[in-house]
């Protein structure tokens, strides 16, 4: 075992013996060395995010055919240092009548409840907070803790745009984990395990090929879950100012934030993680666990990106379209394909590799076109429904 | 290592303060708060016979994900139940759904 | 006293506490907060007794829905009771009453019984809880039956509380 084959056991080891030749009790030393690793992945994910707010303002820059921030040190590299000192010196404001200890502790959840999901992402083979087995459920949980904190923010503000922005965005977000957690149901059926580590490491194939339905819905949900858009209606500004995080100065809104485009990352990483191999890349990541740390990454910055490029390109969708959306579309479609899923896998458990590849591609390309066939004639319908009205309302001028 | 007496105690502690929140709340919701704070000691006694008993059978686990089932499905309706007799009574206070009380 | 008995009545405290909390704040958006911080410390018991799935399931489900239902719940009836209002019936004390016998009850019925202060075997190593309990809830010779009874129970839960809820036009 040496550093470049298990780094963070040979730290922590070598750390432990620090402490213990200090004359400390053994499992109090481990206990410590286990705090420090926590405390360094949050410190090394809080300058990530730094980074993740001059990215997420150079890329929507190009989207919109601007150059961004480009005056603050090379490409504009210090510009977020610049936004994160006029957040803190900002003057940290309370509403009158808000619920002062639910208010100051929402943005503090909101921050935790994504900084909580670095705890099951494996970075790499050997580096990884716990391999729970229930890992994939973990992500719910963590998830819901997040809504929890949108709807103490949007109550204690004691404002009413932040209570109905709260409100759109936890029915948003507790609707869109049905389908997510559907999703999230179909790589664990290819692994035989909920655990991460052991839904990479069954990715011979990535199980984008395998359910490629499987991982759209999980973007599309991921994005709800996010409240980025097209399914940003807590924040419509034009009738809700900026929904449940209004009352929020300086830094309580800057952890808000934070937060939101961390959680957009870490959603990017999981999206590689579950569909496209996680930390492998062609046998890449047993070479040494920077590599595969290096490969994690990259994947993530590339689903953050995929999240990006449809949060400025696709417009807003009114609330009770998209709660429709997911009701009546999504969550039929992901638990259709569970059970295709689950009865494909069943039936071609023994079938040489091609076979299985060829008959979950067709069965996914299938369900996608009898559930886009139904959208259409519901569309159909709609279209007709709504000129008709517009027919009614014209005759009536 | 934690004795079973330890969360059995706890539960029990448990299932009374739920207890007492059920019977002496006066607002609907919060008897339903109380039935949850119950059901929770419940499933913290079988999780614990099932951990300090025989770990290969898993009733204990499977009877807690039951009463999860159970507590989602009671909580469910019984808000609807609230919502319902809000939007006709304009009232929450139990007490003051008598209208069986002749 | 080891560390994981340390832990164990640190979290139980808390627990207890934030529970009586639950029963007794006069605010019921509060209560439901506290409600949540109880739930919290049960998965955390959870964990401590190695049921990690439980555990998990208990923060999705518990937190995630129910907590939520009920902030829902306590926003859209708190018109009429203001939270200066009484909260506790006039009969709190015999409700406090049978809640202390129950406890005393309990505690008492139980420390008469042999397995009172077992303590746990270790796990078998290799033994996959996770796995184990999805086996078994689908096989037909363990307990499918109670896991179909219970999603038709959640069905009929589902239209039952859409069809009360629902405001005819």
């Amino acid at each position: 075992m040496n550093f470049w084959n298990d780094p963070l056991k040979v730290a922590a080891d070598w750390l432990t013996g620090i402490f213990v030749g200090w004359g400390m009790n053994d499992v109090f030393a481990q206990v410590l060395v286990a705090f420090l690793g926590v405390l360094m992945l949050i410190t090394i994910l809080m300058v990530v995010d730094i980074f993740l707010v001059w990215i997420e303002r150079k890329v929507v820059a190009r989207f919109q055919d601007r150059i961004g921030p480009n005056r603050l040190g090379p490409f504009g590299l210090i510009q977020p240092f610049a936004d994160i000192i006029k957040l803190m010196i900002k003057e940290d404001t309370t509403p009158d009548g808000a619920d002062k200890v639910v208010y100051n502790l929402a943005p503090m959840l909101s921050m935790m409840s994504v900084l909580i999901l670095w705890a099951v992402v494996p970075l790499a083979p050997v580096m990884l907070g716990v391999d729970l087995n229930a890992g994939a459920l973990f992500i719910i949980a963590a998830g819901s803790i997040g809504t929890l904190s949108i709807i103490m923010a949007g109550w204690s503000s004691n404002n009413k745009f932040s209570v109905i922005g709260a409100f759109r965005q936890v029915a948003v977000m507790v609707s869109f984990e049905i389908p997510m957690l559907a999703t999230l149901l179909i790589p664990t059926i290819f692994a035989g395990s909920m655990g991460m580590n052991a839904i990479i490491q069954s990715q011979d194939i990535w199980f984008v090929l395998l359910s490629p339905l499987a991982a759209l819905i999980f973007l599309i949900a991921a994005i709800a879950e996010l409240g980025r858009a097209p399914f940003d209606l807590a924040e419509g500004e034009s009738e809700l100012v900026s929904g449940y995080n209004i009352e929020y100065s300086g830094m309580k809104f800057g952890m808000f934030y934070a937060g939101e485009l961390l959680h957009a990352f870490t959603f990017g990483g999981f999206w590689a993680i579950f569909f496209f191999g996680g930390y492998r890349f062609f046998g890449l990541e047993k070479v040494s666990p920077f590599l595969a740390i290096a490969i994690i990454l990259f994947k993530a910055l590339v689903g953050y990106w995929v999240i990006m490029w449809v949060k400025y390109t696709v417009m807003r969708i009114r609330i009770d379209q998209m709660l429709a959306f997911n009701w009546k579309f999504l969550t039929p479609v992901a638990f259709v394909l569970v059970m295709v899923t689950a009865l494909m896998n069943a039936l071609l458990r023994d079938a040489s590799s091609w076979l299985f590849i060829t008959g979950m591609l067709l069965s996914n390309v299938i369900v996608a076109w009898i559930s886009l066939e139904f959208v259409r004639s519901a569309s159909k319908k709609e279209r007709e429904r709504v000129e008709g009205v517009k027919q009614v309302v014209e005759a009536h001028h | 290592m934690i004795p079973l007496s330890w969360y059995l105690i706890f539960a029990a502690a448990l299932f009374s303060v739920g207890l007492f929140g059920a019977l002496s709340r006066r607002n609907a919701v919060a008897i339903l708060l109380g039935i949850e704070l119950m059901l929770n000691a419940i499933n913290v006694n079988l999780v614990a016979f099932w951990r300090y008993g025989d770990v290969m059978v898993l009733a204990g686990q499977v009877f807690a994900v039951i009463v999860f089932a159970v507590a989602a499905a009671e909580v469910s309706v019984g808000l609807a139940l609230v919502i319902s007799v809000y939007r006709r009574r304009n009232t929450v206070v139990a007490d003051e759904l008598d209208m069986l009380k002749w | 006293m080891t560390a994981e008995q340390i832990i164990f009545l640190i979290v139980a405290g808390v627990t207890l506490a934030s529970a009586l909390l639950v029963v007794t704040t006069r605010n019921l958006v509060h209560a439901a907060l506290w409600l949540v911080a109880t739930l919290f410390g049960v998965a955390i018991i959870y964990t401590i007794l190695n049921a990690g799935f439980i555990a998990v399931v208990q923060v999705v489900v518990y937190i995630g829905a129910i907590a939520i239902l009920f902030i829902f719940a306590v926003m859209l009836t708190r018109r009429e009771l203001r939270d200066n209002t009484p909260q506790l019936n006039k009969n709190w004390w015999s409700g406090a009453l049978v809640a202390v016998l129950t406890f005393v009850g309990l505690a008492f019925l139980l420390q008469g019984w042999s397995g009172f202060s077992k303590t746990a075997a270790a796990i078998p190593s290799g033994f996959d809880a996770v796995a184990e309990l999805g086996n078994q809830l689908v096989s037909p010779e363990a307990y499918v039956l109670p896991f179909e009874v219970a999603s038709v129970l959640l069905l009929a839960a589902m239209v039952g509380a859409v069809y009360v809820a629902f405001t005819r036009k």
